[in-house]
């Protein structure tokens, strides 16, 4: 555009309001930690605090019935929900510098793990995830699910706007390497996760709309190859099965199919709570982890869906609002990536449990039962309320 | 707010780079909300899809699910004797048990149940570790074999007892108990042992499975097929309507060769011995009777039998588990003479009417080892006649001497001998027929002469089962016809007869047999009865007496008392039971066994020592 528009309007008050860091018209809205006195110290951002507590509330209600009533998996169920926050919480209060800070050290030590894991890993589940550091035992490709976009986003946020061919040749090698060293493992459904972060932050860093259609061109060409020379039996499996799931009732179409009657069976307002039959007779497997949703589904029917939707937008809502208002290109690039791998998880797990996409191992955020899963969850959220509520010093994009 | 601030943003923003960059990622970030906004969409659309389009359909199908499959276990063939007694068989029985789900005081419940059926501490403790570990809406088994008071008992508390049930279910039964322990065994619960080797998919909802005897031999035949049973289950998993029924085949029944009253005989007639007795019917194979004892009552193994039981039968000195009649080994003492017999006319070294001088003892030359007789002076000059009917022991060292190990092994292996008959029973011995080469392998010793001096009499190494006796005079009787013997008819074969140089030889041994039991000097004169018996006792050592000390069996310990053997068959003209007597200690089998087969014979004859029998004369050589 030509018009070179005078900012000093704009500009003044978003200067005055940042440079402080706290202060400004809006402030007592913008960062409410201040008003709670003693707790006023704690940063935290309580629109999405509010949110997430909602999500994970409804999460511990579909649980007891989901668990048979088991007053004990609530109680452990709520233990892990409260560590869980405040990991979360503590996130929260460690300057976003820091994370850009450690971002490359980080992505470098898990990509190494990573090559370790798949010459040494350990075997479970048929397949090389784990790596045994003699006390703990993890799976590197989990820390990658963060790790990747805080990568990308220190990267590109050190080079021009727009990213130039050379910048996304760099970040799309960076990009690659891990995500193909986790499909060898084989775990897609993480692999998946990784590399969208990864192209969401690309895509908010301005990534041009060419090498986005040229990149979903090439994707589309090499699904066919993946089938025939990447892909394991059991995922193909999956994939077939979603296409036709009676072919194989009781084995792999079964947690597909039980899981559509269980869901189809709520009808819109649902079964009533704890009277779901399909979770009580034992016909849905894993109720408590990656198909709670079909539980709540069958007990609280398409109301109850429509409500823990909106929550769940809610919250990629106030991520992308958070994004928006960033001061550093590093973090709002972080903020928006985050936000929308939310989504994506919540749209793998709910799109498998209702039968559009093939069924992957990922969990429903804060809902399903699930310790890894929700640890690297929480950090990501804990980083968006650090985004949300330290801001830059200088005043100015840097 | 976001999405119209960033977009009037988007429109103010310079060409700045900064600006151009924060300007495109703005625009971005309104995308990113739409595509969040459709991708809701999409997933509230399908969910919406499901439960309102679809709604009847799923909400059929979740009715649908609700049908489950339960197993109808077969009924397990019974077992029946030669006449159509029910030697093994099944009757109903009521058992009590818990659904932890439909249960609302588990623990006052348990209270209620332990004192009504009066279940010890072990039992109830176990009870919970079920309930606890089981699945909830699973049964667990409270108590079997309810009485009737208890199920009145139980029927009126039931207000009190909500998911406790009383439920029918079959039995295994022996009615005959011990008499038939070994030889029919029992059913048992299906341990992991036997998961190994049957197909889960048969034996879905089934209890038992043979363990031994009859019942594991044949166990397919005797199981049957399950049936299957479709049922509509409300949303507690109760039945509500039975939709199809597959009925299960159930398993065949078994008649068997035994006989009750001949077991029952042969067992009496054993009498607080320790031992076997097995009758053959020498023209068929079939085993008309079968006994070991001291036996045990398979009942107590069918619905598990306790530790403490468990433990009484298994250190119990008699060993009532171990079967005497096919798995124990014994020296078959003086009973082997008449193969040796029929060996030594076979390979040309012993003439019938030829006269042998006896002594006291035999010696090998060279040596000076004494192999003595059992009758202290000698039997003198002897006849082959006559050193069968006395047991002469010193003839039969010297032909065992002279005939050599090798030639003993192979005419003994190819009696049957040291072989399994081929019965139809789980764990028969082969026995034992020393040889070299077998001297060789597991001793790592050469033979030598003084062992095929005492082989000769059936001592050292030599080991038979009392099956083997049975069959061994079962082919005397026929002599030389082999059947192979059965239980069941299906196991009956004809097994190549035994090919003797001169088929006169047979008469020569057999009617040395008889005059064991009907001459003046037989062993077993005792037993002359108005029909014909041949047969032959035998002595088996289980003590050796020092070189100059002497046999006296009042000095002597139970246990270290020789086991008495006596095989037989009659009538000697047409033979048609053979019997094979062992008493474990029973001192001689003059004394001891061949009264105990003359009973056996008695009954199978239908002979009664009312009756008057015309006495035959019978000539050598008929």
């Amino acid at each position: 555009m030509a018009i070179k528009e005078p900012r000093s309007r704009f500009r003044a008050h978003e200067r005055l309001d940042s440079a402080s860091g706290l202060g400004g018209r809006q402030d007592w809205f913008r960062v409410p930690g201040r008003i709670f006195g003693v707790l006023g110290r704690i940063r935290y951002d309580p629109v999405l605090l509010f949110f997430l507590m909602l999500i994970a509330a409804i999460g511990l209600v579909a649980g007891y019935s989901a668990s048979e009533q088991s007053v004990i998996w609530v109680e452990k169920s709520a233990f892990r929900f409260v560590l869980a926050f405040l990991l979360m919480l503590l996130i929260a209060q460690i300057p976003q510098r820091l994370f850009f800070a450690v971002a490359p050290w980080l992505f470098a030590g898990v990509v190494l793990m990573l090559v370790a894991v798949w010459l040494v890993g350990d075997v479970g589940k048929g397949a090389r995830r784990w790596l045994d550091l003699g006390f703990i035992r993890f799976q590197p490709a989990e820390i990658l699910k963060i790790g990747m976009p805080m990568m990308l986003a220190w990267f590109l946020s050190k080079r021009p706007s727009p990213p130039r061919f050379v910048d996304v040749v760099i970040a799309l090698t960076l990009l690659a390497v891990p995500t193909v060293l986790i499909v060898m493992q084989p775990d897609l459904g993480t692999a998946i996760l990784v590399m969208m972060a990864g192209l969401f932050v690309l895509f908010f860093a301005g990534l041009s709309w060419y090498y986005m259609f040229g990149f979903a061109a090439v994707i589309s060409a090499a699904a066919p190859l993946m089938w025939f020379y990447v892909m394991h039996d059991y995922q193909k499996e999956r994939i077939l099965t979603l296409f036709n799931p009676m072919a194989d009732p009781l084995g792999a179409g079964y947690h597909t199919i039980q899981s559509m009657i269980a869901i189809g069976s709520g009808g819109i307002w649902g079964k009533g709570w704890l009277q779901g039959t399909q979770s009580h007779l034992n016909f849905l497997p894993e109720g408590t982890t990656d198909f709670i949703l079909a539980v709540y589904a069958e007990e609280f029917g398409l109301m109850g869906l429509i409500i823990l939707f909106s929550l769940y937008l809610a919250v990629i809502w106030r991520g992308l609002y958070i994004a928006a208002y960033a001061e550093s290109v590093a973090g709002r690039l972080l903020a928006a990536a985050i936000s929308m791998t939310f989504m994506v998880y919540v749209f793998v797990n709910a799109g498998m449990v209702i039968g559009i996409l093939p069924v992957v191992g990922v969990p429903l955020p804060l809902m399903s039962y699930g310790g890894t899963a929700l640890v690297t969850i929480m950090v990501a959220l804990g980083m968006l309320m650090s985004i949300r509520t330290q801001r830059s010093f200088l005043g100015h994009e840097r | 707010m976001s999405i119209r601030d960033s977009f009037r943003d988007a429109q103010h923003d310079a060409l700045n780079d900064r600006s151009r960059g924060r300007r495109i990622f703005r625009r971005r970030v309104l995308l990113a909300a739409l595509i969040a906004v459709i991708v809701f969409s999409v997933l509230i659309w399908r969910a919406a899809f499901l439960q309102v389009d679809r709604h009847a359909h799923f909400s059929e199908l979740a009715e649908k699910n609700r049908i489950r499959t339960l197993v109808i276990p077969p009924e397990r063939g019974r077992i029946f004797d030669d006449d159509g007694r029910v030697v093994a068989g099944n009757i109903a029985t009521f058992q009590a048990q818990i659904t932890p789900e439909d249960a609302t005081d588990i623990k006052h419940e348990l209270v209620i149940l332990q004192d009504v059926l009066g279940l010890d501490d072990d039992t109830l403790h176990d009870l919970r570790e079920r309930i606890r570990f089981g699945r909830s809406f699973d049964p667990a088994l409270v108590n079997s074999d309810l009485t009737p008071y208890e199920m009145a008992k139980l029927a009126q508390l039931q207000p009190w007892l909500p998911g406790v049930e009383i439920v029918s279910s079959l039995k295994r039964t022996y009615p005959y108990g011990r008499l038939f322990a070994h030889v029919v065994g029992y059913v048992g619960r299906i341990n992991v042992a036997d998961l190994k080797r049957i197909n889960p998919d048969l034996y879905q909802g089934t209890q038992y499975i043979g363990k031994s005897g009859i019942e594991r031999q044949y166990e397919d035949i005797l199981h049957g097929t399950p049936g299957h049973k479709e049922v509509e289950v409300d949303a507690l998993g109760r039945v509500v309507k039975v939709l199809k029924v597959t009925p299960a085949v159930p398993g065949r029944d078994i008649h068997l060769s035994l006989d009750v009253p001949l077991q029952g005989i042969a067992a009496a007639s054993l009498g607080s011995y320790s031992g076997a007795v097995v009758a053959e019917d020498p023209r068929t194979g079939a085993i008309k009777a079968m006994v070991s004892r001291p036996s045990f009552d398979p009942n107590l193994f069918v619905d598990g039998i306790s530790r403490k039981a468990y433990q009484a039968l298994l250190n119990d000195p008699e060993r009532p588990l171990y079967d005497r009649a096919v798995t124990a080994t014994y020296p078959p003492g003086s009973t082997i003479k008449p193969v040796m017999a029929l060996a030594g006319l076979q390979y040309g070294l012993l003439d019938p009417d030829k006269k042998f001088f006896a002594g006291p003892y035999f010696q090998i030359p060279g040596d000076k080892h004494h192999y003595r007789d059992w009758r202290k002076w000698g039997h003198g000059w002897v006849n082959l006649d006559q050193a069968i009917t006395q047991s002469c022991d010193v003839y039969f060292y010297d032909l065992a001497y002279r005939m050599g190990i090798d030639r003993l092994h192979e005419f003994l292996t190819g009696f049957g001998l040291g072989e399994k008959t081929g019965i139809d029973l789980p764990g028969e011995s082969t026995g034992l027929v020393p040889s070299r080469a077998w001297k060789r392998k597991t001793k790592g010793q050469v033979w030598y002469p003084g062992e095929t001096v005492i082989a000769g009499i059936g001592q050292g190494y030599m080991l038979s089962t009392v099956l083997q006796l049975a069959q061994t005079v079962s082919i005397l009787a026929e002599s030389g016809k082999r059947k192979r013997p059965w239980l069941v008819k299906n196991n009956e074969f004809t097994e190549p007869p035994i090919q003797l140089k001169n088929p006169a030889f047979w008469q020569d041994v057999r009617h040395g047999m008889l005059d064991v039991v009907n001459s003046a000097h037989g062993t077993a004169r005792r037993i002359a009865a108005p029909y014909l018996i041949a047969g032959k006792t035998g002595t088996a050592q289980v003590f050796t007496v020092a070189q100059n000390a002497q046999y006296h069996a009042k000095d002597l310990a139970k246990k270290l008392h020789d086991h008495a053997v006596f095989i037989g068959f009659a009538p000697y003209g047409d033979p048609k039971i053979a019997v094979a007597v062992l008493a474990e200690h029973g001192g001689s089998g003059s004394g001891t066994t061949a009264p105990m087969a003359r009973r056996v014979m008695d009954y199978y004859l239908g002979y009664q020592p009312s009756k008057v029998v015309k006495p035959e004369f019978v000539q050598h050589g008929d």
